[in-house]
């Protein structure tokens, strides 16, 4: 090979790392746009009202999203519920039985595959199994979306903090009599908690933002909740919820619904990205294995 | 069964004579929780399954009356009975290559600066911005994107590309509305630059540093122990991280519903023309649909395209397997 000069070397070097710097750049300027643009809008239409009130009629002004934040929570309460126990105890065991096993690995493979289900198929497949079927849209359809896609991110940073905890730890339980699954509930989870509190909380996160799979399940509703059955209820019929609500609002010609929508987005910014970053400064420790 | 556990106390505490009887009670509460955990991890598997059939199930009525015809119709447009998928196909693969384009050297040169170029505290900073990128929710991608990227594009971005000598060719020709196949492209960049991100930055971090040490000590450059050690160290990691942004950009849905422009019945003409994708023809007309034809032959998309993301997803896990059997991890 014949040498090349130091000078150009040099060159390409200064020219990788600078460019490597402007994506560095790029990429944080872009997420700061983003915040900064959902502030800017969307402030304004943080009142009273906002919080208390229904979706204004028609072309009103005024009115809030109040039954749409309820909505959201309860939905996204319902997939946790589903999702976080299911992906809990499969990532046990994943870590703590299958291993490196033939079923394991199996389990795993699918696990990855169902994460990268595009979240829309996630919400006809609840649509498929739940809205035809019984002939109406519900909260619960749209919860059993979202717990889909929840599970198995769920499972698998569950596995990864579980496989953290050093095995001398399982050993020492089971050479005082410990039953497997009393060590494994009171001591391998017990010493991962802070990485699995983490991972659920982030799971649950992930999910509450989502729209597309709220579509075709949730749909949306200009109502109170009602209860959990009738037609306002979270079984029996369309729900409201804070992202469905926001893409009808975005696509409205007033500037005064558009707002609206702006607003609802800056309440979603600002619960998706506060949660994670407490939860990584709260919880960093659990990830010291 | 729980509550003979309950009854039989503390397990540390007994004498040896106890200890029999004990242990036989607990030979059955551990494959109870053994079989417990199984079938929650089984879950997953049964739920895809279950999605495979149901959607082969409402779609099936699309398949029978339509037969091929919409893999070569382009069309889609219920009204005038016409079920083509090639729009929805072309919309998805083209924003899905332009994202890719733009998208994986950022990542790569991100992944580089964070592994190779910055402190570890600067590092851990920069990473966890790009990791709140991923977190951003998709309706505000689009809301971003329709709002102020679409105006910037129109007003800006297009009418300079098409003053430079660039603008005579054919892709980019046509009027600058700001929505459109271009814009598409560019938002789903963003979408999927922290993943891509996040992945090929943990391979690289696996290169052993005593490799990296020796390229540095035959007097490499920081480039070229990145191009010729790492790189090729981490590069089946890498094609991995590059096929998992590819199955996320190929089924994003709602960002790309904002700002593609909804164009159903033809083909689009220029990368500053309105389109759709598969996800945005079903995000848009799913709730519309008012016939079972119509409502099937939906479905009917929703199974193509979730092919077409497992077939990718596969390839990525693939040589995710790959590069962890390379590099004995189990990360």
């Amino acid at each position: 090979m014949p040498p090349r000069s130091v000078g150009r070397r040099r060159l390409a070097n200064r020219v990788v790392t600078a460019g490597a710097w402007t994506a560095g750049a790029i990429g944080v300027f872009v997420l700061g746009w983003i915040v900064t643009t959902v502030v800017v809008r969307g402030i304004g239409a943080w009142n009273v009202a906002f919080f208390t009130q229904l979706p204004p009629n028609g072309t009103d002004t005024g009115g809030g999203l109040a039954n749409c934040i309820i909505g959201t929570l309860v939905i996204t309460f319902g997939a946790a519920i589903v999702g976080l126990p299911l992906g809990f105890f499969g990532a046990i065991y994943l870590s703590e039985f299958g291993r490196a096993g033939r079923v394991a690995t199996g389990i795993r493979a699918v696990t990855n595959i169902v994460l990268g289900v595009p979240s829309i198929i996630a919400g006809m497949f609840a649509y498929a199994i739940l809205v035809l079927p019984s002939h109406h849209f519900s909260g619960f359809s749209a919860s059993l979306a979202l717990a889909f896609i929840m599970l198995p991110v769920m499972t698998r940073t569950a596995e990864d903090v579980l496989n953290l905890v050093p095995n001398e730890l399982r050993e020492s339980a089971l050479a005082m009599g410990v039953p497997r699954w009393k060590a494994t509930l009171g001591v391998v989870v017990k010493a991962a908690r802070g990485g699995l509190i983490t991972g659920a909380i982030l799971a649950v996160v992930r999910v509450a933002g989502e729209t597309a799979p709220l579509l075709f399940t949730a749909l949306s509703s200009q109502y109170w909740m009602s209860g959990l059955f009738g037609n306002s209820g979270y079984f029996g019929g369309p729900t409201p919820n804070l992202t469905k609500e926001i893409f009808d609002l975005s696509g409205q010609p007033y500037p005064h619904l558009v707002q609206l929508a702006w607003g609802g987005a800056l309440l979603i910014i600002v619960a998706v990205l506060g949660v994670n970053v407490l939860t990584r400064l709260l919880f960093q420790r659990g990830k010291e294995w | 069964m729980s509550t003979a556990h309950v009854e039989t106390g503390p397990p540390a505490g007994g004498a040896g004579a106890q200890a029999r009887p004990r242990r036989h009670h607990f030979a059955f509460g551990d494959p109870l929780f053994r079989w417990f955990t199984i079938v929650c991890a089984a879950t997953v598997a049964a739920a895809m399954f279950v999605l495979i059939g149901v959607l082969v199930k409402n779609s099936w009525l699309a398949i029978h009356v339509l037969g091929i015809k919409p893999l070569t119709h382009v069309a889609y447009n219920p009204s005038t009975n016409q079920y083509g998928a090639l729009s929805s196909l072309f919309g998805t693969f083209v924003t899905t290559i332009l994202a890719m384009l733009i998208a994986v050297p950022l990542a790569l040169a991100i992944s580089l600066l964070l592994v190779e170029l910055v402190h570890p505290v600067v590092s851990r900073i920069l990473g966890t911005s790009i990791e709140m990128l991923a977190a951003v929710p998709s309706i505000i991608f689009g809301m971003w994107g329709i709002f102020v990227v679409a105006p910037l594009m129109a007003n800006h971005v297009e009418p300079w590309v098409q003053s430079t000598p660039l603008g005579r060719l054919g892709i980019f020709s046509g009027a600058p509305v700001g929505l459109g196949i271009l814009t598409a492209g560019v938002v789903l960049s963003l979408m999927i630059l922290p993943f891509i991100t996040a992945v090929s930055r943990d391979v690289l971090q696996m290169v052993p540093t005593v490799v990296k040490e020796a390229g540095y000590g035959m007097g490499s450059t920081t480039y070229e122990v990145m191009r010729k050690i790492s790189m090729r160290y981490a590069l089946s990691g890498i094609a991995g991280a590059v096929f998992l942004g590819l199955g996320r950009a190929l089924g994003e849905t709602m960002a790309v519903a904002y700002v593609i422009g909804g164009n159903f019945t033809a083909l689009p003409h220029s990368l500053f023309a309105n389109g759709t994708t598969v996800s945005a023809t079903l995000a848009l007309n799913f709730g519309e649909s008012s016939s079972k034809l119509e409502t099937s032959s939906l479905i009917e998309l929703a199974l193509i395209l979730f092919v077409i993301t497992m077939v990718f997803q596969v390839i990525a896990q693939l040589w995710l397997a790959r590069a962890r059997r390379m590099t004995g991890s189990r990360a």
